[in-house]
Formats: structure tokens, sequence, C-alpha cells
């Protein structure tokens, strides 16, 4: 089933001061999430994402616009009618029940001619407990249990009841780094095999890019973009997006459109620029540059860090938005300096202009 | 090695006090109260007595104030302590589901903890009593519904002991109130709106959720309610004077002090042997509960 | 899915069934209020009406038409009400002092020194705590009386100075100052005595100011042992002194003037309990027995 945010915005009372203000958790946020797919909202803490997730589940209230499930206006409808599966970050399991009773609680909440036999519950636990690969564990208490452990626990609760989307908060933050990696392969293969619409929650750029179909870009309680994960890293529409996605982060520097041609200090990078002359930002993914005596960039040249299959250039260069610039190049590329002085010609597909003022995405080509 | 002697004698110095207040008002009192419920015919003036053995039991155990007392105290434990332990848990819940007032409510619902029991408990003597010259508040707001008046104080048992249980339950309120607010406050709400997307419904989120969590500082507050109820005196006295056996609502104190401080010099024998059954049957409920309690509560 | 009728209506539902649900709870919740508040209400408004407009309504009115002070006048004149409220005064102050002195140098003694035998003499400690009053107090009774101490401070003072559970929660509470703070004052030569009271005693004070609370209101309440232990008027508590108004007091059964001094005894804690809220609330949530 698909999901419909229209014009969402949420404001919650600022409850830190005395006098009546409110903080926008969510600003005019729109969105479709698709049928069946795996969605990352991703974005810095505070940003609200949480807050959307919150939207979805019915756990608040929107200040204004609609949420839409398929076609049907759930806005007002109360969490319990909505029927969604919702995976908290500290997993929130009952620590009083036992796997078994954890996730055989949504299904004792069924009412009318809903309601199901021992039996029925009984296979519907097994089946989802399978599927999530706990079958082992079921007689155990949540504190006897890893976080990892607890965590399929929690997925298979939230979805022991069929529910319409799964929503997940935080997923993988309290696992440790190996365990994350596995985990997130596991996310991937549990939404395939249900074909559930599923949207998760994150901070983490690697996780949303490396294991959604769609991402969603947020700062601020507003939408920055959305789309593709390769796609949104091939092209970020503003400054935010290219600096959020890819680690090491994008390297950004102060330049300048003159001319019909682009400048970053004295160094022409570019000619042919349709655009009228303006202060701009340059963002240039670390890959992007390529060591190379006609160049076009020059920096001074500070280190050369070799890692195996790849290696960094250290360099400096007084319009970067930094302290260093970071590239990275295959370690067999030989890397020549003259004085000092390195030279970079920059992929053009990797490197982006962003308006200094608005700092959105100027399209260059 | 100077330095842990000198720590030692520190040490001792300033435990000192406390061993010889406990030793003097505690420990002392405990073994000899033992003694004394074993000492037959011991006569407070010349401190002599005849002879060790149980009769000071038998004679406690077949006085019929002692009888009375003992039913007036079960009477008042069991219907006092689950009334109370429930009242108090129906408003905790609601005032944990409140957020205007909420403080004043519970700055209210605190006052009678700080009251001096003695001096409120007149004011409810009044307020229940029936006289040649008013029949009461109370009386009068049930003459309103229709039923006759009725002598909460000097009258028939049974309205007696309503009253009675009324006010104790008034003044153990408080200290429940308090004790189930905080708890129902510390229970960690993520698991309320993981219930409630799972769309469980208020009742089933208390029997499974609040109540569970809550359980262990349930089964304390019984517990103690057992133990203080099975104490209960002071609040009798408030309401129905200091002759309690007069007023047929004496309790085990009472029945203790009475014994204790008696127009011939008093009885101690008598009273130990009654403070001991009571510190027994105190015991023996405490143990049944903890039992109990192993199967019902849980501990995190 | 079903249409867009059946979501208006479950949410309507929830709505009325959520205002339903608060409604009821205020009503339950000013109920019960009213219960509570009730009696305090009577008694201060009992304590102005006079003795004969008093005694003319055979139903007692809630208002008060002609407010009077003459009910408190008559109880600080014709029964001893001052003495008793001075006598509590100094009976809760020397208790609570004594008892704080006796508490606070036992708990550093388990807490911060070592000696021998500390886990046994703890633990002897702790178990003393199951030892109720009712059994104690028999033998308290006699040994006051062969002091011949009835009817006299020490008398009402001496066994109600000590309390193992308050040793133990001013143990726990100064086990959590760090070491370091401890070895830093010995490396510059402070004595122990000296540390307790400018480190520990500071840094303890909210756990020590809720034991003073909780002391002086069981002090002020207390009624057992001052009944047990004194008989002559002069050395009554409140407590008692309300028992013996009750029965002797006024001449006749003037209620008015019983109310007023109900009111004057009731109005110091309550005084109290009002500034101090938080803190009394705090601290019987964590040492609170009473109930």
């Amino acid at each position: 089933m698909k999901i419909v945010l229209d014009h969402i915005t949420k404001k919650f009372p600022n409850i830190n001061k005395k006098e009546k203000s409110e903080v926008t958790a969510v600003d005019d946020f729109s969105y479709e999430i698709p049928d069946g797919k795996l969605v990352a909202l991703l974005g810095p803490s505070g940003c609200g994402k949480s807050t959307i997730l919150n939207l979805i589940s019915g756990l608040e209230k929107p200040t204004q616009g609609k949420v839409f499930f398929g076609d049907d206006d759930v806005t007002g409808l109360p969490a319990e009618n909505r029927g969604v599966g919702l995976v908290f970050q500290n997993y929130a399991l009952y620590p009083h029940l036992t796997v078994r009773e954890n996730i055989r609680f949504p299904l004792e909440n069924l009412k009318g001619d809903k309601k199901l036999s021992k039996e029925e519950m009984e296979e519907k636990v097994q089946r989802v407990a399978k599927l999530v690969q706990i079958e082992a564990l079921l007689d155990r208490r949540p504190s006897e249990m890893s976080g990892g452990q607890q965590q399929r626990v929690a997925i298979a609760r939230a979805l022991v009841k069929k529910p319409k989307v799964l929503l997940l908060d935080e997923p993988l933050s309290n696992l440790d780094a190996r365990l994350r990696l596995q985990t997130r392969e596991e996310l991937r293969r549990i939404q395939l095999e249900t074909g559930i619409t599923t949207i998760f929650v994150t901070h983490d750029q690697e996780e949303a890019m490396s294991i959604s179909d769609y991402i969603v870009v947020m700062k601020e309680g507003r939408l920055m973009q959305k789309g593709v994960p390769q796609k949104v890293y091939d092209s970020p529409d503003n400054l935010f997006v290219a600096k959020f996605l890819g680690t090491p982060q994008i390297n950004v520097f102060s330049g300048e459109i003159k001319d019909n041609a682009l400048f970053i200090g004295k160094d022409k990078i570019r000619d042919g620029i349709n655009s009228i002359d303006k202060k701009v930002y340059v963002g240039v993914r670390p890959e992007g540059f390529e060591p190379s005596k006609d160049g076009v960039l020059r920096c001074e040249f500070q280190k050369l860090e070799v890692m195996g299959r790849d290696a960094s250039i250290l360099s400096h260069n007084d319009n970067f938005d930094g302290t260093v610039i970071r590239s990275i190049i295959p370690s067999d590329t030989e890397v020549k300096t003259t004085g000092g002085e390195i030279v970079f010609n920059l992929k053009p597909w990797k490197t982006f202009v962003f308006d200094s003022v608005s700092e959105e995405r100027i399209l260059i080509d | 090695m100077g330095n842990d002697r000198k720590q030692s004698i520190t040490a001792w110095l300033c435990l000192l006090p406390a061993i010889i207040f406990l030793g003097v008002f505690l420990v002392y009192p405990m073994i000899d109260v033992l003694i004394y419920s074993f000492e037959e015919g011991y006569n407070f003036a010349s401190r002599s007595f005849l002879g060790i053995g149980s009769y000071n039991y038998s004679y406690v155990l077949h006085d019929p104030y002692f009888i009375k007392a003992l039913k007036n105290t079960f009477i008042i434990v069991i219907i006092t302590v689950p009334m109370s332990t429930g009242i108090a848990l129906i408003i905790s819940i609601a005032l944990s589901h409140i957020t205007r007032l909420k403080e004043l409510f519970q700055t209210i619902y605190f006052l009678p903890y700080v009251t001096n029991t003695l001096a409120v408990g007149l004011v409810f003597m009044i307020l229940f009593r029936k006289t040649a010259y008013t029949d009461g508040m109370v009386n009068i707001l049930i003459n309103a519904f229709g039923a006759r008046s009725i002598d909460f104080i000097e009258g028939p048992y049974w309205a007696k002991m309503f009253v009675m249980c009324f006010y104790t339950i008034w003044v153990v309120l408080p200290f429940k109130i308090l004790i189930l607010t905080s708890s129902i406050a510390s229970v960690d709400p993520i698991y309320y709106r993981a219930a409630k997307v799972d769309g469980t419904s208020k009742l089933r989120m208390f029997y499974k959720i609040t109540l569970p969590m809550i359980s262990p500082m349930i089964f304390y507050l019984i517990i103690t309610g057992f133990i203080g109820a099975f104490k209960a005196y002071s609040d009798e006295v408030a309401l129905f004077g200091t002759d309690l056996n007069a007023a047929g609502m004496n309790t085990i104190v009472g029945y203790i002090y009475d014994m204790l401080y008696g127009n011939s010099g008093g009885y101690p024998s008598y009273a130990s042997a009654a403070a001991i059954i009571l510190f027994s049957i105190v015991f023996t409920i405490t143990v049944i509960n903890l039992i109990v309690s192993k199967k019902t509560v849980y501990y995190s | 899915m079903t249409g867009n009728t059946d979501f208006e209506k479950i949410e309507r539902e929830y709505n009325a069934k959520e205002i339903a649900g608060n409604i009821l709870r205020y009503v339950f919740l000013i109920f019960w209020a009213l219960i509570v508040l009730f009696p305090f209400y009577f008694m201060i408004l009992t304590s102005f009406k006079s003795y004969s407009s008093y005694n003319g309504e055979y139903v007692p009115r809630l208002i008060v038409t002609s407010p009077t002070l003459q009910n408190y006048v008559d109880a600080f004149t014709q029964v001893s009400l001052l003495r008793y409220l001075l006598n509590t005064l100094v009976f809760t102050v020397l208790t609570t002092a004594i008892m704080l002195m006796i508490v606070i140098l036992s708990a550093f003694a388990f807490s911060r020194l070592s000696f021998k035998g500390k886990n046994l003499l703890f633990a002897l400690f702790l178990s003393l705590m199951m030892i109720p009053n009712e059994l104690v107090i028999i033998t308290n009774y006699v040994t006051i009386t062969n002091l011949k101490l009835r009817n006299s401070m020490p008398g009402l003072i001496f066994p109600s100075v000590i309390s193992v559970f308050y040793i133990y929660l001013l143990k726990e509470n100064f086990e959590q100052i760090p070491d370091e703070l401890y070895k830093a004052a010995k490396v510059d030569g402070t004595s122990d005595i000296r540390y307790l009271r400018k480190v520990m005693i500071p840094i303890a004070r909210p756990t020590i100011i809720t034991i003073t609370i909780l002391k002086v209101i069981e002090c002020w309440n207390s009624y057992v042992w001052p009944r047990l232990i004194t008989d002559d008027p002069k050395f009554f508590l409140v407590s008692n002194g309300i028992q013996e108004l009750r029965e002797n007091g006024f001449g006749r059964e003037n209620i008015p003037a019983m109310m007023a001094a109900v009111v004057v005894i009731s109005v110091p804690l309550m005084v109290l309990f009002l500034v101090f809220r938080k803190k009394i609330m705090e601290g019987v949530a964590r040492g609170g027995t009473k109930g």
C-alpha cells in the first residue's frame, strides 16, 4: 500500500521557554511512498525524521496537512486503528514477557471477527519467528538476549499482525558495527520476502544508501531531496545533500562564475558556462580529483596516505572551505609534486556548483 | 598500622551512642519481652513472679477482650488493606492520565499524611456522631438520600466499624497514592506507544503493562499495609476515645497498652504475651505474602 | 480497505471516548479531593462559629455568618494548649537533634571508616529494623518507670531518638561520595571529623533534610509512647492534649473550641508541608513508612 504525506506540518509547543512559542518539527512536507518499497528517511538528528514516522504511525497528529494510506484519509485516525508495525530505537520489548508473549501481544489485541484461536496465534508466532530466525529463543526474556536478538524480536512483533506498513526508528543504531552490517542485509531480506512497504529512519547515510529503494534527505523539518540513492549521490540538488551524502565528505571550495567561466581563486576550472556572474560554492567528491601535470586546480601538497586499494592525497587551497582537502585515488597512481604544489584535473560528473546564497545547485552543462 | 587503630577507635566512638540506645531500648526489651511473657503471676510492685510457663498466653487467648480485639483487628485488616490499595491504584491511574491540575490534586491527596491523626480523628468523630443537638453532617447526607440516621460513634457495631475503616483508609491513602503515582510515572512511556501502535485497548495496557511493571510496589504497599493495619490503635482512640474496650472497638495493640497501663499497676506479662502473639501473626502473614509474591510479582 | 466514512466514524468515536474518559476522571478526582478536604474545611469553619450558633444549628451550615475568635481565645486560656504546643516543640526539636547526631555519626562510621566486625555489626543493625515498636514498648515502659523518668522530657525523648532505617538511608548516601574526595582531604591533613563536617554533611544535605522532615512529622504526631509515659498534663504533647480536651476539656461539650484547638495543632505541620511540599513528598516516597 502506498502512503501519501500531503503538505504535512507539525509544530510542538516549546517546553524550554516560559513564553508561548512553537518549534516546527516538520515543515510543509510532501512525499509519496510507493507500495512495497524500502524507503529511508535520512537526516541529522533533530531534522524531524522521527516525527514523520510518528505521524505515519498515528502516535502524533499533524498540525496541518493530510496523511493517506492508499486512497484513505487517515489523518485523524488513532494509532490503534491504523494497523502499522513500528520498531522502536531501543526496541521497547516488554521486559516482563517472554519472546513468545511479546510477539503474540499484538495478536491478542484483535477483536471481533478478527479474533484468533490459540493455535492460530501460535502458528503465526512460529512463522514470523522463522522469518527473523529466532525460533530457538521463544521462551527467553528480553533481558536474556543480545541487542541483535532483541532487534529481531522487535521486528517479529511488528510483523506478526501483517501490518500495511512497517516503520523502523533508527533500527541499527543500538548495534555494534559488525552486527549492523549483518542486520541491515537481514532487514533487506525480510522486506523483500514480505514485500511490505517499509520506512526506516536513520542518520547514517551509508546505511540508507546500501539497502533502500529510495532515500529522502531531510533538514530542519523540510524535504531536501528524494530519489534513488545512487542518483541522489550523483546529482545532489543542493549543498546540504551534497555534504550529507558520501564519506569522506565532499570537498567544498568558494568559487565564482565570471564571463561564462568557473573559477576557484585564480584557477579557471571550466569554460562555456551558461550563467550570469555570481559567487558560488564548488563541491568536488574525493574521487573526483585526478593528479595531472596539465590540471586546472593548484593545491599545496601536504601528505600522501596509502591504504591498500586506495590512497588519499591531503592538500590545501586558500579557497577551500575547511582545513584539509581529501582526494581519493587508486593507490597505484603516480603522484608528482613540484615545489610543494600538486595540480588536479576535476572530473565533471563529480563536480557540482551551488549558488552561494540559496545553496541550490546550478546546472552548468 | 597506627592509622588503622586510630580509625577503629574513631569508628567505635561514633557508633557508641547508637549502640547504647539500640541496646537499651531495642535489643534488651526484645529479649526481655520474651522472658516476661513466660513469667507467670508477675507482680509489678514487688517485681517477683510465681513460675515459668505458658499461662500468660493461655490467659490472653481466653480473655474475651483479647478475642474481641483480635476480631476487630482482623476485620480492619481485611477491609482496609485491599480497599485502600485499590482506591489508591484507581486514583493514581486517573492522576497519571491528566495533566491539568495534577499537582494540585497530588498536594490535596497528600494532606492527611501531615496531619495529626488524633486531631483529625476528632473532626471525623464529630462529623459522624449523632447527638441530641444534631444528627451530624454525615447523617444529614444520609437523610438526603432518604435513609434514617445512624449513630456511627456510639451506635451499632457495623456502623462503628464502617467509620473505623473509612477513617483508616483516609489516613493511609496519601502514602499509597504517592508511591503508586511515582511508580506508574516511572514506567517508560515507550511501552505504551508500542502497545498503542499494536492496537491495544486502554484496559489491556493496564493489565498487561502497567500492572506487571508496578507489581513490586503494589506488593510492597500490601506488605506494609498489612503490618500497619495489624498495629491499628491511635486511629481507634481518635474516634472512640481511650476506653476502647467499653466501645467494643479495641485492637490488639490497644489491648497490649491497656494491659500495661492498668489501674492496678499493669500486667506486663499479659501485655508481653499479647505482643508476642501479635508479632507472630504479622510475621506469618508477611512470610505468606512473600511466598505468594514470588509467583505473581515481576522483578526486573 | 474500507471507505473514508468508516474512518471518520472511528475517529469520532475515539475522540468522544477520550473526552468522556477525561470527564469521568476529573469527576472522580474532584469527588475524592472533597472527601479529603471536607474535614479540614469543617474544622476551620466550626472553629469560627460561636458556641451558641453551633449548637443552634441542627443542620450544620457550611458557611459562617458571624465569625468569632472567641474559640481561639478559649483554646489558649481555658486549657493548656500553649503548654502542649511548647512541650511538643521542645520534644520534636530535641528528639530530632539527638537522632540526627546519632544517625550521622553511625552512618559515617559505617560508610567511611574501616574497623573489625563492621559488616557483621551493620547486618545486626539491619536486622533490628524488623523489631516492631509494639514489642519493645512494654519493657521500655518498665525501664523508664524504674528510672523514675515518667512525666519527664528525657523519659519522652530517649526511646524515640533512634532509627536504624535512617542510618541505613544516610549510609547509602554517604557511600556515593567519591573516595577521591576523602583521599584529597587526607593529603591536605584534614581529620576524619572535620571531613565529615565540611564535606560529607554538606554533600548529603538533601538526605539529611529528608530525614529531619520525616522525624519532625513523626514527633509531632506521636501519641502512643507519650500517652504511656505521661499522666501529668504538664508533660502532655499535642496528641495527648487533644485526647484530654475531648474527654475533660472546656467543662462542657464545646465543639467549636475543640475545633479551634485542632486547627492550632494542625497548622504548624500544614505550613511546613506547604513550604517544603516537593521535599516532603520526595522524602516520603524514598523513606516513608506510614500507611
